[in-house]
């Protein structure tokens, strides 16, 4: 399959924006939902809505099985050891709150430390800063270096007695690097550290295997990964996830309730309270499916060329700061974040917009990272299979166009 | 010129160009054009709160009538709120503080900018019109 017969499956990538043809590069923040995902979202609320594990009839029956397939796909896509460790939520974010409510209200205490990356997303960040302040407990910041990549010498230094956890994404949003998340799993392991991986701009590009990883925890959403909004996964390790106190209380997340107390379902159920997504989750096996029809895909090939070509395009342009170097692309995916030398990346990207472009600007909701590159923000192109060489070179035309505007 | 002269005559400017790129250029261009903003101007309470990229906005009052000058850190920004004063600046605080504003909308640009830019662009307005309303008493 090439990258032209792969657009076709999606429909709104024939459109046009201020008359001219969408070039979407936007893909780290959401991907485009591809037609199979369309109809999967409307068939389940055309033909098959009921409750789901509640009701007796067809419909409930229906649901019930689309939304369980799901969890089997899922649990195959990252080569989880069972469906027991496949916890649905609402994206990422929700994915990593659990853990942090959840885990972090039995295992981590007054002085405890958690490690958490330098170039984190706020997703990353925020959950265990509420949680240190719940607790007393303390952030400690693994950097980065110059390049991007993470400083595993420097990761070694952090570890103590009070270490908790490891918090660290498969790929920054940023940087687009990828972290070296078994070394970094066995290096906590040694310490009696568990990992939690945020996985959100990974499981799009990289074929994940939880267990190869050996994480402990490892969080993505959906809509990432041609999946509908309003989706997420948080895997877990069973030995972690039977250990951990439920966090939100409600429907379905129960054994038997009575005045006295309450018991609770087994896992993953006691983890998924109240009506969850029941149209939405069945999204994630033609999303799935769709992933797996690319491997080794003409339209795959195209995008290791576009990654090199946009790469080597930004990376030789003296008026450009990439961000995420390295000498060997295998090690990064086609996301490329950026600043122009006396150029407003707001202005950039609104250059680019009216020319058809679609990008990222902004602090990317990673202040830190920013901070720690002295700006405010940072223009980000990122690429899918369903991007052509030409519109990599129309973006690299654009770019040239309106910083020459700008300057 | 009157202010709705030089109100129509930023209509007329924007009108001969079909393409918001183009559009934009002439922003731009506002923007380089800008007389420079003294560095030790660029405090705090000269900012305008609400816009993503910074916009400092200084006023002078002689005989009645007001004199702004502005500066960004963003092109773009500089160049609307070049727009702006290039149209306000130089006239009585109480024309300014009962105007009401709508050539942006006419020229399209709120439509036309980031959602955050667009809210930007209505703070311009409202510091512009406050400080003119404060200055008319
Ligand atoms: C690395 C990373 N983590 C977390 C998130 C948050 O994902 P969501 O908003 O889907 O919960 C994102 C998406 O913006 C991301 O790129």
């Amino acid at each position: 399959m090439t990258a032209e017969e792969l657009r076709k499956q999606f429909p709104i990538l024939s459109r046009e924006v201020y008359g001219k043809p969408l070039i979407y590069l936007d893909n780290a923040a959401t991907t485009q939902r591809s037609e199979s995902v369309i109809r999967a979202l409307s068939d389940s609320a055309l033909l098959h809505n009921g409750n789901t594990h509640r009701a007796v009839y067809a419909l409930a029956g229906e649901a019930t099985r689309a939304y369980e397939c799901a969890r089997v796909d899922v649990r195959d896509f990252i080569d989880a050891a069972s469906v027991d460790e496949i916890v649905f939520t609402s994206g990422t974010t929700a994915s990593i709150n659990l853990v942090a409510y959840s885990f972090g209200d039995k295992f981590i205490g007054s002085g405890d430390e958690i490690i958490v990356a330098e170039s984190e997303h706020h997703s990353d960040i925020i959950p265990w800063q509420l949680l240190a302040q719940r607790k007393g407990a303390k952030i400690v910041v693994m950097p980065v270096e110059e390049s991007g990549a993470l400083d595993l010498e420097k990761l070694e230094s952090l570890f103590n007695r009070r270490t908790k956890l490891v918090c660290v994404a498969h790929v920054s949003n940023v940087l687009g690097l990828i972290n070296p998340i078994k070394e970094i799993a066995s290096m906590a392991h040694s310490h009696g550290v568990p990992v939690l991986v945020d996985g959100a701009q990974a499981v799009a590009h990289l074929k994940v295997s939880v267990r190869d990883l050996d994480c402990d925890f490892y969080a993505f959403s959906g809509h990432k990964m041609y999946a509908a909004t309003g989706t997420g996964v948080l895997y877990a390790k069973k030995e972690w996830l039977e250990q951990m106190p439920p966090f939100i209380g409600g429907g379905e997340m129960i054994d038997t309730v009575s005045w006295e107390g309450t018991t609770y379902a087994p896992i993953p159920f006691k983890f998924e309270a109240g009506t969850p997504n029941i149209n939405s989750v069945p999204t994630f096996v033609p999303a799935i499916g769709l992933i797996r029809s690319l491997d080794g895909s003409e339209a795959a090939f195209g995008l290791d060329k576009i990654k090199n070509f946009v790469y080597n395009a930004l990376s030789s342009d003296e008026r450009i700061v990439l961000r995420g170097t390295t000498q060997n692309l295998d090690e990064k995916v086609p996301l490329f974040s950026f600043s122009v030398k006396g150029v407003h990346h707001e202005d950039l990207a609104l250059l680019l917009d009216k020319q058809g472009v679609a990008v990222r600007s902004g602090h990317m909701c990673a202040q830190p990272l920013m901070t720690r590159y002295g700006v405010s923000g940072m223009v980000r192109a990122s690429f899918a299979p369903y991007n052509t060489q030409e519109e990599a070179q129309a973006f690299i035309l654009a770019l040239d166009k309106s910083i020459n505007m700008l300057k | 010129m009157s202010l709705e002269e030089a109100k129509q005559a930023v209509v007329d400017d924007f009108a001969m160009f079909d393409e918001w790129l183009d559009k934009y250029e002439y922003i731009i261009g506002l923007g380089k054009n800008l007389e420079p903003f003294p560095e030790d101007k660029k405090t705090e309470d000269r900012l305008i709160n609400g816009c993503q990229s910074r916009v400092w906005l200084d006023c002078r009052a002689r005989d009645g009538k007001l004199w702004f000058t502005a500066d960004s850190d963003a092109i773009i920004t500089k160049g609307i709120i070049s727009l702006l004063i290039g149209v306000y600046s130089g006239r009585p605080a109480k024309e300014i503080a009962g105007d009401d504003f709508a050539f942006v909308n006419v020229i399209g640009l709120s439509e036309n900018l980031s959602p955050t830019r667009a809210n930007g662009l209505s703070s311009m307005i409202a510091t512009i019109k406050k400080i003119a309303g404060d200055y008319a008493g």
